[in-house]
């Protein structure tokens, strides 16, 4: 796997990442349709994701909740935009109360993710983030980002600081 | 310069000053050259009272800073909290870096078995 692509915009609050995988393309597309393999990816090791419903049809709903290391509980949920196997997908992604239902007042973000081919059988996995704010972006990182992160991310701080 | 170790309720303060379409269209402007508070109240459909609170709301998340200047006040844009935001969206980065690696793991454990 290489990150062949990575493009900011403080301006806008939009990030793409894109990366190219060994994998044929269908193989990568079920990364994210099934979603046995979607919870082996989706959270990091100390915040892994359960997904209770997966309807990967447009309108369709995802939920998910991810599991903290002193057992608290973060649910998020999903609504499919589009679905056009195996070359792209579109959704919201935002978070949820305790029962699951969307949070009041917690915005999502919007996804796309774009697949293609590449020579030699392999794949390539973009994925355009739009964030409807900045309060969302640091809501998102701090739920997709484990503590291990969090502690370089402000060990890089303090070298600047310095 | 200190970038790190902004308490919860300033990280609040500066996202609540960044959440607004108009406040973030003054920070832009002023990090390129200060204005003054009438300057910035003819860019905006709005009174100069209601530039004059962005403002403010602006000045206390530490996004700009006011300055005397005879008889007229300049605003001026501070560029360590944009510096916050660009933090932010490398740790997205990180976070999809990591994503992807997963994945990469998955993919490789589950190469030539799917039948």
């Amino acid at each position: 796997m290489t990150v062949t692509n990575v493009h900011k915009d403080t301006d806008q609050l939009t990030m793409t990442i894109t990366a190219e995988f060994s994998a044929p393309i269908e193989r990568a597309w079920q990364l994210w349709e099934d979603p046995r393999q979607l919870e082996r990816w989706w959270g990091p090791p100390t915040y892994p994701a359960t997904f209770v419903d997966h309807d990967f049809t447009p309108g369709g709903k995802v939920s998910y909740f991810m599991t903290g290391p002193e057992g608290d509980v973060h649910h998020g949920w999903w609504r499919i935009l589009e679905v056009d196997a195996p070359r792209r997908i579109s959704l919201e992604d935002g978070f949820a109360d305790d029962s699951g239902k969307p949070a009041d007042g917690m915005p999502a973000v919007v996804m796309v993710v774009t697949f293609g081919e590449s020579s030699g059988g392999g794949s390539s996995m973009s994925i355009e983030t739009t964030f409807p704010s900045l309060e969302a972006m640091e809501q998102m990182i701090a739920m997709g980002m484990d503590e291990g992160m969090k502690e370089a991310m402000g060990q890089i701080d303090a070298i600047l600081a310095e | 310069m200190v970038v790190d170790q902004l308490s919860d309720h300033e990280v609040d303060r500066l996202f609540h000053a960044l959440a607004d379409a108009t406040r973030r269209d003054i920070v832009r402007r002023v990090i390129d050259g200060e204005y003054s508070i009438s300057g910035l109240a003819r860019l905006y459909p709005m009174s100069m009272t209601a530039v004059q609170k962005h403002v403010s709301v602006l000045e206390e998340a530490g996004l700009v800073a006011k300055q005397r200047r005879g008889r007229e006040q300049r605003v001026l844009g501070r560029v360590e909290a944009l510096q916050e935001a660009q933090r932010l969206l490398g740790a997205f980065e990180q976070l999809w870096r990591d994503r992807f690696d997963r994945m990469s793991d998955l993919l490789a454990e589950t190469k030539g078995d799917n039948a």
